[in-house]
């Protein structure tokens, strides 16, 4: 594409993580949008230094290291526009640090509202520590104590459909209204209100000077059929980035820099996902996720509907101490291939907890720290697997709908030693069914690009084109009913220069096709036993693959994944998967 | 603008020091009155400030209850936020036929009235801002607290009860892993401050209860007795972690150096935000003021640290050089390391990210 049909030229994306701090810079190269560099540095939201913008400034020194560039002059701005081989042409920001929020969900309803208003608190960094509603036995002053007790950093109010009744509503505002009047005035939350517009004058009026910040936006149920979350979504992600800007130092001049569009890094990954199934108009979905040490997030599109989740109890820091409230011990155990006690394990997540930036130096470390990325990963996406769209193709219930491609991120997989320890910890926690791509993100591109395709929406488009992520695997993961040891597929890869490879897979088996990347070749599958791959029980089909890393892999060990209940043959089932894709 | 401080190469400081300048910021929930003054001397359970802190409220409906409007409700009620109630204090009534009494349930303040009902914060008590650490009234925080001051020996922890105390710490250890056991409790340590290496023992961890102890400081404490130790009744502080490690040895040191010297166990829960962290302060005299602790470092040659991870996890050693480009691990990750030299003499490679400056 020629340069004068871009849109803005250079562009230059801060994360602001809960752990690292990362600038991206995206120019222009040869008349296509390039990612360049990136710079990182230890985020300093917290204490001591309780201030973002330390991070951010020394992320971009980094890079300006890295690229020979300046993009900060002697006073410290930003250089906007790129002058005299200087600065950026655009600026975006995404953040994920801070600590949780404390979310308190008002709804009218338990099947109506309130499951909105929770969908909606999952869609960014936040624990919800109380619900108020109809159905709540509790009298008003007990609700009101409970407030001031818990004193949640935002109330989302739900409830009503458009132009439906009022009183039930207006009585749990008037509620709300005094819990934040009798809160001290520093303590007061942001609420957001997504109910029933009628009321939105009253809300204002009622509200706006017992809070710190008061959003209204559009009812997440305009009628008790229709849900609606994305206008939701996006008032939540301002009220988001406005809520950190009064918490955090540094974050108030990350957003000017950013236009005022700061944006949470989980909503930046939704946003990105669903801009590419839009885009690429797959039958199948688009999947993202991202296990960091603030959360685990899971952004999932089939044809432009987004479902988001982000999890911070599932992130591999400060969450893991209370992990085991979500999940058993011997579910982590079971992804164990070395010998490690349940006690060790359980000590560990509390160690991990008060030092979420550490490495595992250890093999044993290693290996505990990825058994904990695939649960936590497995708990995620099976938590937002249940709001996933209606237009969800899913082979069966219970199992992984079809997704085309899977891009992953997050250190704990796209910087483990070995890129077949990546594929083992992404088949084993997301266990794809059908044909699948793995792509890793290794740079953390995905919540820059989400930012950026606010700005300009071709630079995304070609940066994922460009080979700056890392095709990791072609997955086929065929479903039988077929006892182990039983023959369910055959394969034939046809290579560009005519060879072939053949392969008859059984059932419990777990195959690698070499193809490496910049080649591609013609799949042909045969399932047996009817075995299916997604084209339907027994149906065969071929299709181009392109060359990923780790080549074409047959995962035929069976949906859901199942263990011996031997632990030392598990063991080593363990040990021989990762060998047999590379070690 | 942001300010220009290199972070790449610095890291946070644990504090474990034998002679600072100790000085914390004590704040109420919410606002109240501080009843110190400058320069006044206070120990740890001293209270600073205090608040009248409501820890109920109770709302009287009176339109809904009399079956009247709102506006003629508020005709009724003749309290304004504010006003105290006793108990059975008439809040309303209604004359004619049809006569009905309003009255507060238990003594209160009016704190709102309005759409004719009336909110009532009941229960009330003072909450009591007590000082946590033994010292010198520096500065008054209007309204909020006070800011204290001590010289002394600082160690900080990561794991607090939320309790304080005071008292003579007695060692239980001899060696900086010995763990702490219910057979080596007796009476000649009750009111004491204990200090053990380990646990992994429930029954000792209620056999300091029984005593009782007045604090307890802990190495390291199994994780499956973290809730049985935010139930005991006096405060707990773990200095290194979770599992069965001991002490690391500096702190170590500097306890025994110190046993039988009053200590203030400041149980406050760890909080990566604020900064909060649980601490042990033992006051000592000085000629002159020491200085502030440091709250990063670079990483430079000669740097004290504490390894976090395994292999070598709670271990002291000297960061002798930073190594150059990446280090392969044992793991396989390839990672910025240092070189630090053990205590044992043995120099190892650890990820730099891995190391906390002790300091």
């Amino acid at each position: 594409m020629p340069t004068s049909m871009v849109e803005t030229e250079s562009l230059l994306a801060v994360d602001v993580g809960a752990s690292t701090t990362r600038a991206t810079l995206f120019d222009v190269v040869e008349g296509y949008y390039r990612f360049i560099a990136s710079g990182q540095a230890m985020t300093t939201a917290s204490a001591p230094f309780k201030n973002a913008g330390e991070g951010v400034h020394q992320a971009i020194e980094n890079l300006q290291t890295i690229t020979g560039r300046r993009f900060l002059d002697a006073d410290l701005h930003l250089i906007v526009p790129y002058q005299a081989g200087s600065g950026v042409d655009a600026f975006a920001a995404t953040i994920s640090a801070g600590p949780t929020l404390k979310t308190a969900v008002v709804g009218l309803l338990l099947d109506v509202s309130f499951k909105s208003a929770h969908r909606l608190a999952r869609t960014t960094y936040s624990r919800v520590v109380d619900t108020i509603g109809m159905n709540d036995r509790r009298k008003p002053e007990e609700q009101i104590d409970s407030l001031l007790h818990l004193r949640p950093d935002l109330i989302l109010i739900a409830g009503g459909t458009d132009g439906g009744a009022t009183r039930s509503m207006q009585k749990l505002l008037e509620t709300i209204g005094l819990a934040c009047y009798l809160l001290p005035a520093d303590k007061r939350p942001a609420v957001l209100f997504v109910g029933n517009q009628k009321l939105a004058a009253e809300v204002k009026t009622s509200l706006q000077s017992f809070t710190s910040s008061l959003t209204i936006g559009a009812n997440l149920r305009p009628t008790l059929e229709i849900e609606d979350l994305l206008p939701a979504q996006r008032s939540l992600a301002d009220l988001y980035a406005t809520i950190r800007r009064s918490q955090i130092g540094g974050v108030e001049e990350l957003n000017a820099w950013a236009g005022g569009n700061l944006m949470p890094t989980a909503h930046a990954q939704g946003r990105i996902i669903r801009f590419l199934s839009q885009v690429y108009d797959s039958r199948k979905g688009i999947l993202g996720i991202d296990i960091g040490a603030s959360a685990a997030t899971v952004a999932a599109a089939f044809g432009g509907e987004l479902t988001l989740g982000v999890y911070p109890q599932f992130g591999l820091g400060e969450g893991l101490a209370g992990l085991l409230g979500y999940t058993k011990i011997e579910d982590i155990l079971r992804w164990l291939a070395l010998d490690i006690p349940a006690d060790v394990v359980q000590d560990y997540l509390h160690q991990k907890s008060l030092y979420p930036t550490t490495l595992p130096a250890t093999a044993e470390d290693l290996a505990l720290e990825q058994a904990l990325t695939r649960q936590t990963l497995y708990l995620a996406l099976n938590a937002t697997s249940k709001d996933f769209s209606q237009h969800t193709q899913w082979l069966a219930p219970g199992m992984t709908p079809f997704f085309e491609p899977i891009l992953a991120a997050g250190s704990a997989i796209t910087n483990a030693p070995t890129l077949g320890q990546s594929l083992m910890i992404l088949l084993d926690a997301i266990q794809p069914v059908g044909v699948t791509t793995l792509i890793l993100d290794q740079n953390n591109l995905l919540p820059a690009l989400g930012a950026a395709a606010n700005l300009n929406s071709i630079l995304p488009i070609q940066v994922l084109e460009s080979g700056a992520f890392l095709g990791l695997a072609s997955v086929v993961a065929p479903v039988a009913a077929a006892q182990p040891g039983t023959p369910i597929l055959r394969v034939r890869l046809v290579y560009k220069n005519g060879n072939e490879s053949r392969l008859e897979v059984k059932q419990g088996a777990l195959e690698v096709l070499p193809l490496p990347s910049g080649q591609s070749g013609r799949l042909f599958l045969e399932p047996l036993h009817r075995a299916d791959v997604g084209f339907g029980a027994g149906r065969g089909g071929n299709m181009t693959v392109s060359g990923t890393a780790l080549g074409v892999v047959i995962d035929a060990r069976g949906r859901p994944l199942r263990f011996p209940a031997d632990h030392g043959q598990r063991r080593e089932l363990l040990k021989k998967w990762l060998w047999t894709v590379g070690g | 603008m942001f300010a220009p401080v290199s972070t790449s190469s610095t890291t946070t400081v644990a504090h474990i020091l034998p002679l600072t300048t100790i000085q914390r910021e004590r704040l109420l929930p919410v606002p109240g009155r501080v009843v110190v003054r400058i320069s006044q001397k206070v120990t740890p359970l001293d209270v600073i400030a205090e608040a009248n802190y409501g820890q109920e409220h109770a709302l009287l409906d009176v339109a809904s209850e009399m079956g009247i409007s709102e506006a003629a409700a508020e005709d009724l009620i003749h309290l304004r936020t504010g006003d105290r109630v006793e108990e059975n204090q008439v809040i309303a009534t209604r004359g004619g036929l049809s006569r009905k009494t309003i009255r507060a349930p238990r003594n209160g303040r009016v704190v709102a009235v309005g759409g004719g009902r009336l909110l009532l914060e009941v229960g009330e008590g003072t909450y009591e801002l007590r000082a946590g650490m033994p010292g010198i009234v520096t500065r008054l925080i209007p309204e909020r607290g006070a800011e204290i001051t001590v010289n002394g020996a600082l160690i900080q922890g990561v794991w607090g009860n939320g309790r304080v105390d005071i008292g003579l710490m007695l060692p239980l250890l001899s060696a900086p892993d010995e763990p702490l056991v219910a057979s080596r409790m007796d009476v000649s340590l009750r009111g004491s401050i204990l200090l053990a290496g380990a646990c992994n023992d429930a029954d000792a961890l209620r056999a300091a209860g029984d005593l009782p102890v007045r604090g307890l400081i802990l190495g390291s404490i199994s994780s499956d007795l973290l809730s049985l130790a935010m139930q005991v009744r006096y405060p707990l502080v773990v200095l290194d972690g979770f599992g069965n490690r001991g002490m690391n040895s500096a702190a170590y040191k500097l306890l025994i150096t110190n046993a039988r010297r009053e200590v203030t166990v400041n149980g406050e829960p760890f909080n990566r935000f604020t900064g909060a962290a649980p601490e042990i302060i033992i006051p000592l005299p000085v000629a002159q003021q020491p200085p502030m602790p440091q709250a990063v470092a670079a990483f430079t040659p000669g740097l004290q640290v504490r390894l976090l991870r395994a292999p070598h996890v709670g271990e002291i050693g000297t960061l002798v050089r930073l190594l150059p480009g990446l280090t392969v691990m044992p793991s396989g990750l390839r990672v910025p390391a240092g070189e630090v030299r053990l205590e044992s003499g043995a120099g190892v490679a650890v990820p730099l990210v891995n190391l906390e400056c002790l300091g």
